[in-house]
């Protein structure tokens, strides 16, 4: 029998994304979260869901020059330019530590080339402690002058073939939102294996000093990320888990479990805190707490009751 | 190197001249964990907008636990910190950062600007507390005008180390910038010079004490998302073309590792 009157202080949290099983649905976005580390003084690292860490590439990269970020109305514009050590230094220097928190450890990856994508998945499958593979397909195609893999279907299904066929991982593709039809990417994905979607990605956006008369960011252009662009992904969110049956992560200006909950009524079975952690570091970890207390007070019996819980006439 | 995000209460406001406002926080930890040189996130207001944190460095702490920030109002974020009453709290993240690295056995000379001299007073006394004898050492402020640098001259007059002012107009100390002042000194070779402020003003110290040949710790300010190294957003230039992040290789560098083109 349930227990009476008093509440259960462990309230049913957890998630499957595939073969991927979440002790909540509450991931850190890449990017924002470093390699974890950052954040052991202020988050207690064994609470979250799980660590999507920096996107790595097969070699290192020295990323854009500055000015990198800017701050804009309810979010900030960056254009890091994917500055990472390379697979090779991140297996050997950060895996040790990420190995340690009693949380899942997703590695997301990056190339300008289908061979790069191969490369990566390749060395991180025989790396010990890494749960999951997060595919970034927002990055230009070298070879095809430049075009981001994550703006063709056809081009999103072939990076996800090459990772799917080159690792027993579960792989999780992490979408642009920089798309006419998210949907069409999306059920291309799916069809060539991906076992999860994670979206959005950042927004392109530009931002000009009127002083200056130059953009703001050495890139001119750069990602908005944010509370801002909470509604697009909404919809994205919504969009993509009426058109696929793999699950949907939820990505885009989460600062709360309001916000985390709004996703996972659209349809997300877990969510992605990122820009968030800047102004909160501990913001991933409020989300933990902030959705086991709805799931106590509104009697439900596990999370998972209200994925997709959508209500419409 | 821990950090602590705190709500910390305002125990005091200072207007000190129209645009600049000196805060002082009751933030234990941070207090007690911070080193000169270092800085703390702090948000301003509670709202989304502005969304990002603001940098400020730790002007000095207390051991019961105060702490100070300095600083001049130049935009949102430090406008509405200078709307800040008496009695309410401010969401406060740190200490952050590398500090000054400090040498007991070596003569010192600390050279501020503007709000440059912010890092410094915290500086100043931690470099008393270590070292026997300050004779020979030295404090530079500098300023636009007297009213900018009068306020904070009496916290340096606690020290035993010489002070010396100037002023873009005049109307305090010498009639110049501070590196006219440098030049007038004989820094000792084995002399650190600590200096913080405007860009070009930390970058001709830092040309002077090269010619000199004398060793220059500098602390520079970069735009901050996060401020403890996890946004990559805070690059500049490093000697060698490559990148440093300012907020955790930083914000104090040896002026030799920068891409500064001296
Ligand atoms: C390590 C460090 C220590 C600092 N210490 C002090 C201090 O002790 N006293 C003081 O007065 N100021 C200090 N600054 C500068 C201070 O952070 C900026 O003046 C402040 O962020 C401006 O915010 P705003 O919203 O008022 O201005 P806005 O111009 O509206 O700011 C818009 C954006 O630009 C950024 N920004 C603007 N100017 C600067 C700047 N000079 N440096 C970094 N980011 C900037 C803001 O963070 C914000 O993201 C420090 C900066 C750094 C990096
Ligand atoms: C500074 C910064 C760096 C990021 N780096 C990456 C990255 O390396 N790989 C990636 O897939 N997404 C990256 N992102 C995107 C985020 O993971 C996330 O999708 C996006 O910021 C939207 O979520 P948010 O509004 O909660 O920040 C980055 C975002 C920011 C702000
Ligand atoms: S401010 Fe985020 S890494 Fe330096």
């Amino acid at each position: 029998m349930e227990f009476v009157g008093n509440h259960d202080p462990f309230p049913d949290l957890r998630v499957k994304i595939g073969a991927l099983e979440l002790q909540n649905p509450v991931l850190t976005a890449s990017g924002t979260f470093g390699y974890a580390r950052e954040f052991v003084d202020l988050v207690n690292l064994h609470r979250l869901g799980g660590v999507v860490v920096k996107g790595i590439s097969l070699f290192p990269r020295m990323g854009n020059p500055p000015p990198r970020i800017v701050e804009t109305a309810c979010g900030m514009l960056n254009a890091i330019g994917l500055e990472n050590v390379g697979v090779d230094r991140f297996i050997e220097l950060k895996m040790p530590y990420l190995r340690g928190i009693d949380t899942q450890i997703i590695v997301n990856i990056l190339g300008d080339s289908l061979e790069e994508y191969r490369h990566i998945t390749e060395k991180l499958s025989q790396v010990p402690g890494i749960a999951a593979i997060e595919v970034n397909i927002s990055c230009p195609n070298v070879k095809k002058g430049g075009v981001a893999f994550g703006s063709d279907p056809d081009m999103a299904a072939a990076v996800t073939r090459v990772v799917r066929d080159n690792t027993s991982l579960p792989v999780i593709v992490k979408l642009s939102p920089n798309v006419t039809d998210i949907s069409l990417i999306a059920m291309a994905v799916e069809q060539a294996g991906a076992d999860a979607v994670s979206l959005i990605n950042t927004l392109i956006g530009m931002a000009i000093d009127l002083r200056t008369k130059r953009p703001c960011l050495a890139n001119v252009i750069g990602g908005l990320s944010g509370p801002a662009i909470k509604p697009v992904a909404l919809r994205m969110v919504y969009l993509v888990a009426r058109s696929v049956s793999i699950p949907v992560i939820g990505i885009g200006g989460i600062e709360s479990a309001e916000d985390a909950l709004e996703f996972m009524l659209a349809g997300a079975t877990a969510v992605q805190v990122g820009t968030a952690s800047f102004i909160n570091p501990r913001a991933s970890e409020e989300v933990v707490e902030g959705i086991g207390d709805y799931v106590i007070r509104e009697k439900l019996q596990s999370v998972r009751d209200i994925i997709g819980a959508l209500e419409s006439d | 190197m821990s950090q602590y995000q705190e709500n910390a209460t305002i125990i005091r406001f200072e207007q000190l001249t129209d645009t600049n406002v000196r805060l002082t926080l009751q933030t234990e930890e941070i207090a007690q964990a911070a080193k000169p040189g270092q800085f703390v996130m702090i948000r301003a207001g509670k709202s989304k907008d502005p969304l990002l944190r603001r940098p400020f460095s730790i002007h000095q702490t207390s051991s019961n636990g105060r702490m100070q920030v300095l600083f001049k109002v130049t935009g949102r974020g430090t406008g509405l910190l200078a709307h800040c009453k008496e009695g309410e709290t401010l969401s406060v993240f740190g200490p952050l950062g590398r500090g000054f690295s400090i040498d007991p056995a070596r003569p010192v000379c600390l050279v501020g600007g503007g709000m440059g001299i912010a890092p410094l007073l915290f500086l100043a006394k931690r470099i008393c507390q270590v070292k026997q004898n300050t004779e020979t050492d030295m404090i530079v402020l500098g300023g636009r005008t007297r009213k900018e640098i009068e306020p904070l001259l009496s916290d340096f007059q606690f020290f035993d180390i010489g002070i010396m002012t100037v002023t873009d107009d005049g109307s305090l100390g010498m009639h110049g910038m501070v590196t006219d002042v440098l030049k007038t000194l004989s820094l000792p070779n084995n002399c650190i010079v600590y200096t913080c402020g405007p860009e070009p003003m930390m970058k001709s110290v830092a040309a002077l004490c090269r010619e000199q040949k004398v060793d220059c710790q500098v602390s520079v300010e970069s735009v901050m998302a996060c401020g403890m190294g996890a946004c990559l957003g805070c690059t500049i230039k490093a000697k060698d073309d490559r990148y440093v992040h300012v907020c955790s290789d930083g914000p104090v560098f040896k002026t030799e590792d920068l891409g500064w083109n001296l």
